[in-house]
C-alpha cells in the first residue's frame, strides 16, 4: 500500500466511526546534527521517524491520535480511535465549528535543494566544524561550539474532502558561537546568530555562510567584551542590528497575530494576545515604515512549504500595511470562528502532533536606508545586535531582550563596544517610535519556535532589515 | 513488565554484534504513550494522543561514535538502523572524549506505576476537565489534563541491561476574571491525585479577588512564592545551575561544598522514590538514585552524565539529556519547611504574594541571573493579609542570591509536585517567604 493509501484508510475509518470530517499525514523525517565544541565533535547524532496522525471532527469536538504503525490495520485503528478521542472532547463542548474552504487538491511539492544536506560527507562537515571551533579556541574563546541540523521530511495528506498532497521539504542550517569565561560573568559571540542561520535549502546554505571565516573574529569580540563598560541605564536612540530584529519581529508581532492565541486558545499555556479581533484593519500597530508579510511562499526561507498541513496551498498576505493591523495567522477551524475567509498557517512538527496555528516566514518589509546612513543619521544612541536573551508578556506586550554585543553611537559614528546591552519595551509603543529602516533585509530562519501542548518545535522565517527605533529604555541591571 | 522492548534491545544489540563484532554499543527501547486533554475558552479544543515506540543505538568503534534512533521497529527497520548507524561510525569524526559504556549496575528503583493511569480513558480526563470547569463558576478556563506512561529497556555490549516503568498524570488549569488569571497546576504518579472540582473551585475563587488590579512601582519587595513560582525557580536551576557540564566549565554559580544558599533550602534530585515521577535510569542506563544537591544550604552536588563525570573525575549520577545541554535534573524535590502558608503570610508588613513566574530567560548562567515577569495572581500582603490585588510585574533578578544565607525567611510546610513542560519529570516544592525580589519594571511599561 502506498503511504496515500494508509492516509485514506485511516480517513475512512475516522469518518465510519462517526467523524463529520478527517484528516490524515503519513510523514517519514531523516534528521542530522553534528555538535563539535572546543575543536573536537561531541555528538552525531541521525534520526528517522515514520508514522501516521489522524484528525477527526465530531460535532465541534477535535480528537488526534497518532501512531508509528503504517499498516492497513494501524491505520484504521487510527481513524477510529481519533474518533473516539473527538467524540470524549463533546462532553464539554465548544460552539459550532465549521472549517474554512480550502480547495480539495491533487499536488506535489518540493523545496529547492540544490545540495541534499544528508549526502555531504560526514568527514567534511565534521572538518568544518573542528577546524571553526579549533579556530576560535586559537582566538581566546574558552568555550568554542558549532553546529549544523538537517532534516528531510515527506509527507502524505489526505482529507474526508479530496485533498490528496504530498510534499518534500530540505531544511538545513548551521553556524559557531565563542563563550569567554570572567571571574564574575560569561560573553558569547555568534555567528551568524544565536542558533545559526537556517533555510528550506540543501547544504549549499552552510557553504555560503563560510563559518571559518568568522570563527576568529567573534572569539577576539568575545574577549573584548569581558572588559567593556556596561551598557548604561536609561532612555536612548536604539538601533537594532538585523539578527535582533529577526527576534524582534518573531515575538512581538508574530506571535500576537497567532488566531489562536487572540481566540484564548492558548490562553493557559503560551499565552494570549493583546490583539482584539474588533480592531483588525483599523488598529496601528507601529508607524507607516512598518509592513509585515505572512508569506510561506518565499524560497529558501525556512518557513517555506508548498502547503499547510490542512492542505492550504501557500499564500503571501499582510499582517500590518503602513503600520495598520490588517492580518492573521489563521488555521481553517479558528478563522471560520473568527469570521476570516483565510486560513494556510497550521503546521505540526511531525506526525505524532496536532496541527495548530504556526508562524510561517512573518517579515519586515525593507525600508528604504542602509545601516551606514542611519548610523550617520543618529546623533546619540546605541546599535545592538545578536540576540542573548528574550522575555515577552503572556498578551506579547511587555518585552525585554538582551543583546550579545552594543556599540555607542555618538555624532553619526559607532564608538565604543558596550557589554550586556538589554532593552525593554511595550510592543505598540515600540513599533511606533521606528522611524528609520534599512533595506538590508536577511530571512533568517528560527529552528526552535516551541508553542502548543505537547510541546512542539516550529521552524519559522523572518525577513528583517536593522532599524532605528526612538526613546527606548536600555539597559537593565539586576 | 516490558519485555517485548526487552526483546527488542537485544534484537538490535545482535544485529551489532554481526554487522560489527568490535563495536561499542548501546540500545535503548522506550515506549510513550501520552493522552493529552486541553480546554480554553471553557471548551475542549484539543485532545490528542499518541503512542510511540522507538529505539536509540550508539555505536562506537575505533574511536568513532554514533548516535541514531528510528521509529521503524519491524525487521527491516531495525536493520536498517544498524546497517546505517555502523556505516556512519566508520565514517564519523574522532570522539576522544568516548566515556565508554555504562557497566553492569542494579537499580535503586524501577519507577512508580498507577493503575489508575494505564486505565484512564479520554472520557476520564474529559470529566476531570467537565469537573474543573463547573466548579470555576463560570468564569472562562483553560488548561489540561495530561496521563503519560512509559516504559523502557536499555542493553549494552558490556552485559548491562536495565528496564523501568513509570505513570504521570498532570492539571493546568487557570480561570479567567475579565483578563486577570489564576492558577493551579498538580502532577502526580496516580489519576486519583487529580480533582478537577476542588482545583476548579480554588481557582475560581482566587480569579475573583483579582478584579481591579492596582498598579505598584517597580522596586526590591519581599515576597511569598507559591509553589507554581518555585517550581519555575526550581527549572532553572537544573537548566542552568546544577548541570554538570555548564559547571566543568565554569559557567555554573555552583561552587561545591559551600554554604550557598539559606540553611532553610534542602534540595535533591529524586526519580526513584515510590511515589515519584521519573525514569529510574538515563538514556546512557546509569541507574538514578536520589541525588543531594543542596544540603542544609550547601552546595552538595552537580548532575552528570558520563561525559561530563569523566571530565571532572566523578561519577554519572545518571542525567543524561539530548540536545547538547549537558546533564539535566527533571525530579527536584525542594524539601517543605514546618510554616503553614497563613503563617508565612501573617510574618509579610509588606510584600507581594506572587503565585506564578512567566517566560524566564537567563540573562547570564555564571550569577543565574533572569528576567521574567509575574502571572496568575499577585496580591499586596499588607500587615500578614493578603490585600489589593496588583498588575504582574516584569522582574530581573539573581535566583542563588534569593535564596541566599539569610533570603530565606520562610519555608512552606506543604510540598506541591507540577508538572514538566518536558520529559517525564516534576518540580516538587513548598511556598517560600523570601527577604526581596528585584522587579525591574511594572508590566505596562
Amino acid at each position: 500500500m502506498s503511504h496515500f493509501d494508509v492516509a485514506t484508510v485511516a480517513v475512512q475509518a475516522a469518518l465510519d466511526a462517526g467523524a463529520r470530517y478527517a484528516d490524515a499525514r503519513v510523514m517519514h523525517r531523516r534528521t542530522e546534527s553534528m555538535n563539535a565544541r572546543n575543536g573536537e565533535i561531541e555528538d552525531l547524532t541521525q534520526q528517522e521517524d515514520a508514522g501516521i496522525g489522524v484528525r477527526a471532527l465530531v460535532g465541534s469536538g477535535w480528537g488526534f491520535y497518532a501512531v508509528p504503525d503504517l499498516s492497513t490495520a494501524g491505520a484504521r485503528l487510527a481513524g477510529q480511535t481519533a474518533a473516539r478521542i473527538a467524540a470524549a472532547s463533546t462532553q464539554v463542548p465548544g460552539p459550532p465549528l465549521d472549517l474554512v474552504r480550502s480547495p480539495a487538491t491533487t499536488a506535489s511539492w518540493a523545496s529547492a535543494c540544490e545540495v541534499d544536506p544528508l549526502g555531504v560527507p560526514l568527514g567534511e562537515k565534521g572538518e568544518l566544524l573542528t577546524t571553526a571551533t579549533r579556530l576560535m579556541v586559537e582566538h581566546g574563546a574558552d568555550l568554542a561550539e558549532g553546529l549544523y541540523q538537517a532534516w528531510d521530511t515527506r509527507k502524505w495528506f489526505v482529507s474526508s474532502e479530496g485533498h490528496r498532497i504530498d510534499q518534500h521539504i530540505r531544511e538545513c542550517g548551521g553556524g559557531i558561537s565563542a563563550t569567554v569565561v570572567g571571574e564574575h560573568e560569561t560573553q558569547r559571540r555568534s555567528y551568524p546568530s544565536y542558533r545559526g542561520q537556517y533555510g528550506t535549502r540543501g547544504w549549499e546554505l552552510v557553504r555560503e555562510l563560510d563559518l571559518t571565516a568568522h570563527a576568529a573574529r567573534i572569539a577576539e569580540e568575545a574577549r573584548a567584551l569581558l572588559t567593556a563598560p556596561v551598557c548604561p541605564a536609561g532612555e536612548t536612540t536604539l538601533i537594532l542590528g538585523g539578527e535582533q530584529m529577526c527576534l524582534q519581529i518573531h515575538e512581538s508581532v508574530g506571535h500576537a497575530i497567532e488566531l489562536d492565541r487572540i481566540l484564548g486558545w492558548e490562553a493557559a499555556f503560551a499565552g494570549t494576545s493583546w490583539l482584539d479581533l474588533s480592531k483588525l484593519g483599523s488598529l496601528r500597530y507601529g508607524s507607516e515604515l512598518m509592513n509585515i508579510t505572512i508569506d510561506p511562499t518565499i524560497p529558501g526561507a525556512l518557513g517555506s512549504f508548498g502547503f499547510d498541513d490542512e492542505g492550504t496551498p501557500a499564500q503571501a498576505r499582510d499582517a500590518v500595511r503602513d503600520g495598520r493591523w490588517v492580518g492573521v495567522l489563521a488555521g481553517r477551524d479558528s478563522a471560520a470562528v473568527a469570521g476570516l475567509d483565510y486560513g494556510g498557517s497550521v503546521r505540526s512538527d511531525g506526525w505524532a502532533r496536532l496541527p495548530m496555528v504556526r508562524m510561517t516566514n512573518v517579515g519586515l518589509e525593507p525600508g528604504p536606508h542602509t545601516l551606514e546612513e542611519i548610523i550617520a543619521a543618529t546623533d546619540d544612541g546605541i546599535l545592538m545586535d545578536f540576540n542573548r536573551s528574550w522575555s515577552i508578556d503572556d498578551r506579547r506586550l511587555n518585552f525585554q531582550f538582551g543583546c550579545e554585543i552594543g556599540y555607542e553611537v555618538k555624532n553619526g559614528k559607532l564608538g565604543r563596544m558596550l557589554r550586556n546591552p538589554t532593552y525593554t519595551g511595550i510592543g505598540p509603543r515600540f513599533w511606533q517610535s521606528m522611524d528609520m529602516l534599512s533595506n538590508e533585509t536577511v530571512a533568517w530562519g528560527t529552528p526552535n519556535c516551541g508553542k502548543g501542548q505537547p510541546g512542539q518545535i516550529g521552524h519559522t522565517g523572518h525577513p528583517a532589515a536593522p532599524a532605528r527605533f526612538q526613546n527606548v529604555r536600555v539597559g537593565v541591571k539586576a | 513488565m516490558s519485555s517485548s522492548l526487552a526483546d527488542l534491545a537485544h534484537q538490535v544489540l545482535d544485529l551489532v554484534r554481526t554487522a560489527a563484532p568490535t563495536a561499542e554499543a548501546a540500545v535503548s527501547a522506550d515506549r510513550t504513550e501520552q493522552w493529552l486533554t486541553r480546554f480554553a475558552t471553557s471548551f475542549i479544543h484539543q485532545n490528542v494522543a499518541d503512542e510511540t515506540t522507538s529505539v536509540t543505538l550508539t555505536v562506537h568503534v575505533d574511536g568513532r561514535t554514533t548516535v541514531a534512533s528510528t521509529t521503524l521497529t519491524d525487521d527491516a527497520g531495525l536493520r536498517a538502523l544498524v546497517e546505517r548507524t555502523v556505516g556512519a561510525t566508520r565514517l564519523a569524526p574522532l570522539d576522544a572524549a568516548w566515556p565508554g559504556l555504562v557497566p553492569p549496575a542494579s537499580l535503586a528503583g524501577t519507577g512508580t506505576v498507577d493503575q489508575s493511569v494505564l486505565a484512564a480513558t479520554p472520557d476520564d480526563r474529559a470529566g476531570v476537565v467537565q469537573a474543573f470547569v463547573r466548579a470555576a463558576g463560570g468564569l472562562e478556563t483553560a488548561g489540561y489534563c495530561r496521563t503519560k506512561h512509559w516504559t523502557g529497556a536499555y542493553a549494552n555490549s558490556a552485559g548491562h541491561f536495565v528496564e523501568g516503568e513509570a505513570t504521570s498524570a498532570d492539571f493546568d488549569g487557570i480561570a479567567r476574571n475579565d483578563g486577570a488569571d489564576s492558577a493551579a497546576r498538580i502532577s502526580s504518579t496516580r489519576m486519583s491525585d487529580l480533582d478537577g472540582a476542588a482545583l476548579g473551585d480554588r481557582v475560581g475563587r482566587n480569579a475573583r479577588t483579582l478584579a481591579s488590579a492596582i498598579e505598584l512601582p517597580a522596586g526590591e519587595y519581599e515576597v511569598v512564592l507559591m509553589p507554581e513560582a518555585v517550581a519555575d525557580i526550581l527549572t532553572n536551576f537544573a537548566f542552568y545551575g546544577f548541570n554538570g557540564k555548564q559547571h566543568n566549565e565554569g559557567r555554573s554559580f555552583a561552587r561545591l561544598g559551600e554554604a550557598q544558599f539559606d540553611p532553610a533550602i534542602t534540595l535533591t534530585d529524586d526519580p526513584v522514590t515510590p511515589g515519584n515521577i521519573g525514569q529510574p535510569y538515563d538514556a546512557e542506563g546509569t541507574p538514578r538514585g536520589v541525588l543531594s544537591l543542596v544540603d542544609a544550604g550547601v552546595t552538595a552536588a552537580v548532575a552528570h552524565d558520563r561525559r561530563t563525570a569523566a571530565k571532572a573525575e566523578a561519577a554519572s549520577t545518571g542525567h543524561f539529556s539530548e540536545g547538547g545541554w549537558g546533564p539535566m535534573t527533571e525530579n527536584l524535590v525542594l524539601s517543605p519547611g514546618s510554616t503553614p502558608l497563613p503563617d508565612l503570610i501573617r510574618g509579610v508588613r509588606r510584600g507581594l504574594l506572587v503565585t506564578d513566574f512567566w517566560y524566564t530567560r537567563v540573562l547570564d548562567p555564571r550569577q543565574m541571573t533572569l528576567t521574567g515577569l509575574t502571572r496568575n495572581g499577585v496580591w499586596l500582603i499588607e500587615d500578614g493579609e493578603i490585600g489589593t490585588p496588583v498588575q504582574n510585574f516584569r522582574f530581573t533578578q539573581a535566583y542563588p542570591q534569593a535564596l541566599a544565607p539569610g533570603r530565606v525567611l520562610g519555608v512552606g510546610d506543604t510540598a506541591v509536585a507540577q508538572p514538566s513542560r518536558w520529559g517525564l519529570g516534576s518540580w516538587t516544592g513548598p511556598a517560600l517567604r523570601l527577604a526581596s525580589w528585584n522587579f525591574t519594571g511594572t508590566a505596562s511599561g
